[in-house]
């Protein structure tokens, strides 16, 4: 299997030189050869392969200097929309969505979470109703990064107020260049607005764009949270990687700052951060080799913790410099960047970890109940019709 | 360097299954608990059964040196059942510590395949509390005919032992002696301990015949790989203590009923549980992490045992700890096996080192020092 998958990562390059190509155009064409993500069937990009074997062919066609799609940018597209639309979309759906999904020609958003669902995602008040052949989609979404620059979303909205809430939810691609579609800049407490409101008013959605079956737009969804939590959890990364680098790295470099109380607690959190990420590792090894554990929603769980404790220590560490602050002026950016600001920021954007993809309560109570098999709080909202929940 | 193998074999799952079999009959709770108080407080048939017929006594000795030819990873495994029954066996001191010393010091040595196989065994006479960078014991000397002085405290594994493998300060420096059970001048007087299930005592060395295994650098340094080695696969014992105290509450939270609710749908104990079960994933990547590090001599095994034991010690002990509180009023019988687990698991945080020494250890290691001056 290796030996053919380096046959193919060598005639990619024979026919498509990656320092002459066109990057979209050798994109397209890796696309083709099945090269994009081995594990995707044969002609979505794949090759039905393990997928264990992407790091073989990325680590060649990094090497050779080839042009990547910069998954950073297309992290939604990636992480959630493509494992979605692969497991539920139709053949003429994945074969229109994926490639320039994969190729970052058309960037993805999600609209999921409301003002008033955000927890209690499946609460959502979004109403699509039938429309002719397609749906009318209204409603209200919010915490959407990458808005203003996607060309689609997945959207989750109410076909049915009368069957409890969980039932009467479908799932859509949402065409984000339809009029009735408005992008608004959330500003957020770094000063800066990473994340957008999305006002829907009679959007317009065809049929053929709707994932799985109406009324089953919850088990869809969850297929798209399950993905979104390995995401951000799921990285390789080196030791002090992430946060505990940075800190690290103040730390080495300026001597005078250093107190006894803040080493124990930078040992106690740079030994927390090189065990979680030796979990991770773990994870990944386990899933390489076809037994995926549930540590996905505790990695999560885990870097959010850290990197809030990390990056809170790194403030204290800086003393007077840490009563100032970059930059508070509104900008929008295009994708979350943790080194590149200062340790104001950090402290600042680390809080949203323990929130977005699932707070961490929640995913300790995810832990608790699908992991330890604990027994469910008692629930009075769970077979409600959601028209008649108190709201 | 190659990345770390952080799974279990097939061949260490099989491994684990037998062990776990074994106590499973061999070793519940109810008869811990009653030997814990009696004369023998280890069970010297099921330690016979364990070393001679499932061969763990030597797993991580070469087979040339009549040890199983395996590696530290099984050693770890055969430790995390271990961990998970508290069994009253000296796998501890005799294939973990004394295997390791000898193996270092002097594997031509006719002891080591005694002990590798599990006919005689043996502890090292250190403190339990002593940890792996620690100066040279010094509370035992020894003279040029081999004729050693002095006392050593609070030895693990040392009540059952056929053989004490002795660091003293010899007339050329630091030295390691043999000194077999029974040798005239040496006395063993058993400790009222902490952890019921791993005694310890007090060793004194009245004109003990010694015999000489090593001196100097060579004495030094395996010495501080039997306590490296000790402390990084003394991790899996603490995972194992800790996957039980886990699984135990959650079992008992899942049945016990208060408020006319079973109490683990309140969300204040799922979420306690939750985080403890987070740590244990920790506790399995970095334990299985020291194992494997010290299995193929890799150069962050340092390192590795210095995280395992800053995560994993204070872990078994939240571990326990949860244990007791969340079985509520049973818990703090005496008839309930968690105590057993708790003083295990308080005991374990001292052994090899305290979480706070390792992560010491670590400034050092990884390049993190303390203010100056």
């Amino acid at each position: 299997m290796e030996s053919e998958l380096r046959e193919r990562i060598r005639r990619l390059l024979t026919e498509h030189d990656p320092a002459a190509a066109h990057p979209g155009e050798f994109l397209r064409a890796r696309f083709d050869a099945g090269l994009a993500w081995v594990h995707f069937p044969p002609g979505l990009g794949g090759l039905g392969a393990p997928r264990a074997l992407q790091s073989v062919v990325d680590a060649e066609l990094a090497a050779a200097g080839a042009p990547d799609n910069d998954p950073r940018r297309i992290g939604i597209g990636l992480g959630m929309a493509a494992p979605t639309i692969l497991r539920y979309g139709s053949e003429e759906q994945k074969q229109r969505f994926l490639r320039p999904l994969w190729t970052g020609e058309e960037v993805w958003c999600q609209l999921f979470s409301e003002p008033g669902a955000g927890s209690d995602l499946a609460a959502l008040a979004t109403r699509a109703v039938r429309e002719g052949d397609g749906w009318r989609v209204d409603g209200q979404k919010v915490w959407t990064s990458s808005a203003h620059t996607a060309r689609w979303a997945i959207l989750i909205a109410r076909t049915d107020p009368d069957l409890p809430k969980h039932r009467g939810i479908s799932y859509f691609v949402c065409d984000m260049t339809d009029p009735g579609v408005e992008v608004r800049p959330l500003r957020q407490i770094t000063g800066e607005a990473e994340f957008n409101e999305v006002f829907l008013t009679g959007v317009r959605i065809p049929d053929a764009h709707r994932l799985g079956a109406v009324g089953e737009g919850w088990q869809v969804a969850r297929t798209t949270l399950d993905n979104e939590r390995v995401a951000i959890g799921g990285q390789a990364m080196p030791r002090e990687g992430g946060m505990a680098g940075v800190v690290a790295a103040t730390w080495r470099e300026r001597p005078e700052l250093r107190t006894h109380e803040l080493h124990q607690r930078l040992l106690k959190a740079w030994a927390g951060a090189e065990v979680a990420r030796l979990a991770g590792e773990r994870l990944r090894q386990q899933l390489a080799v076809g037994q995926p554990g549930p540590e996905g929603a505790a990695m999560k769980l885990a870097f959010a913790g850290l990197a809030q404790e990390l990056s809170a220590l790194e403030v204290e560490l800086l003393g007077e410099e840490g009563l100032g602050y970059d930059d508070w002026t509104l900008r929008r950016p295009e994708l979350v960047d943790f080194t590149g600001r200062e340790a104001g920021y950090r402290y600042l954007r680390a809080k949203g970890n323990s929130i977005e993809g699932g707070t961490s309560e929640i995913l300790r109570t995810i832990i608790a109940e699908r992991v330890l098999g604990l027994p469910a709080e008692p629930r009075t909202d769970k077979d409600t019709p959601w028209k008649e929940l108190p709201r | 360097m190659s990345a770390p193998d952080l799974l279990y074999s097939e061949v260490e799952e099989e491994l684990r299954s037998s062990v776990r079999a074994l106590l499973g009959d061999r070793c519940p709770p109810s008869a811990v608990l009653a030997r814990c108080e009696g004369p023998e407080p280890y069970d010297p048939a099921l330690w016979r059964t364990l070393a001679a017929e499932l061969g763990v006594a030597g797993l991580h000795v070469p087979e040339e040196y009549g040890g199983a030819g395996a590696s530290l990873r099984e050693t770890a495994v055969v430790l995390e059942e271990l961990g998970r029954r508290v069994a009253p066996v000296p796998f501890l001191g005799s294939a973990v510590l004394a295997g390791t010393l000898l193996l270092a010091a002097c594997p031509q040595d006719a002891l080591l395949a005694e002990v590798a196989g599990g006919t005689l065994t043996a502890t090292v006479a250190v403190p339990l509390s002593a940890a792996p960078g620690a100066a040279f014991p010094a509370t035992v000397r020894a003279d040029a005919r081999g004729v050693l002085r002095g006392r050593v405290t609070s030895v693990a594994d040392a009540l059952t032992a056929g053989l004490l493998l002795v660091p003293a300060e010899g007339p050329d420096g630091p030295a390691l002696y043999a000194v077999r059970a029974g040798a005239p001048g040496l006395g063993l007087a058993r400790r009222t301990s902490l952890d019921l299930t791993r005694p310890l005592a007090d060793v004194t060395l009245d004109e003990a015949p010694g015999r000489l295994l090593a001196t100097g650098g060579p004495a030094v340094a395996a010495l501080r790989q039997a306590l490296l080695t000790g402390a990084g696969l003394l991790a899996s014992e603490q995972l194992g203590l800790a996957e039980w105290c886990l699984a135990t509450t959650v079992e008992y939270l899942k049945e016990r009923r208060q408020f006319g609710r079973r109490l683990g749908s309140f969300q204040a104990l799922k979420h306690r549980l939750a985080e403890l079960w987070l740590e244990t994933v920790g506790a399995r990547a970095a334990a299985r992490y020291a194992a494997d590090t010290l299995a193929t001599g890799g150069p962050d095994a340092a390192v590795a045992v210095a995280l395992a034991q800053a995560h994993c010690g204070a872990l078994a002990v939240r571990a326990a700890e949860e244990c007791v509180q969340l079985h509520g009023g049973i818990g703090m019988t005496w008839e309930h096996p968690a105590h057993l687990y708790l003083k295990r698991a308080k005991a374990d945080q001292i052994a090899l080192g305290t979480p706070g020494y390792h992560r010491n250890a670590l400034a050092a290691l990884v390049d993190l020092p303390g203010p100056v001056g």
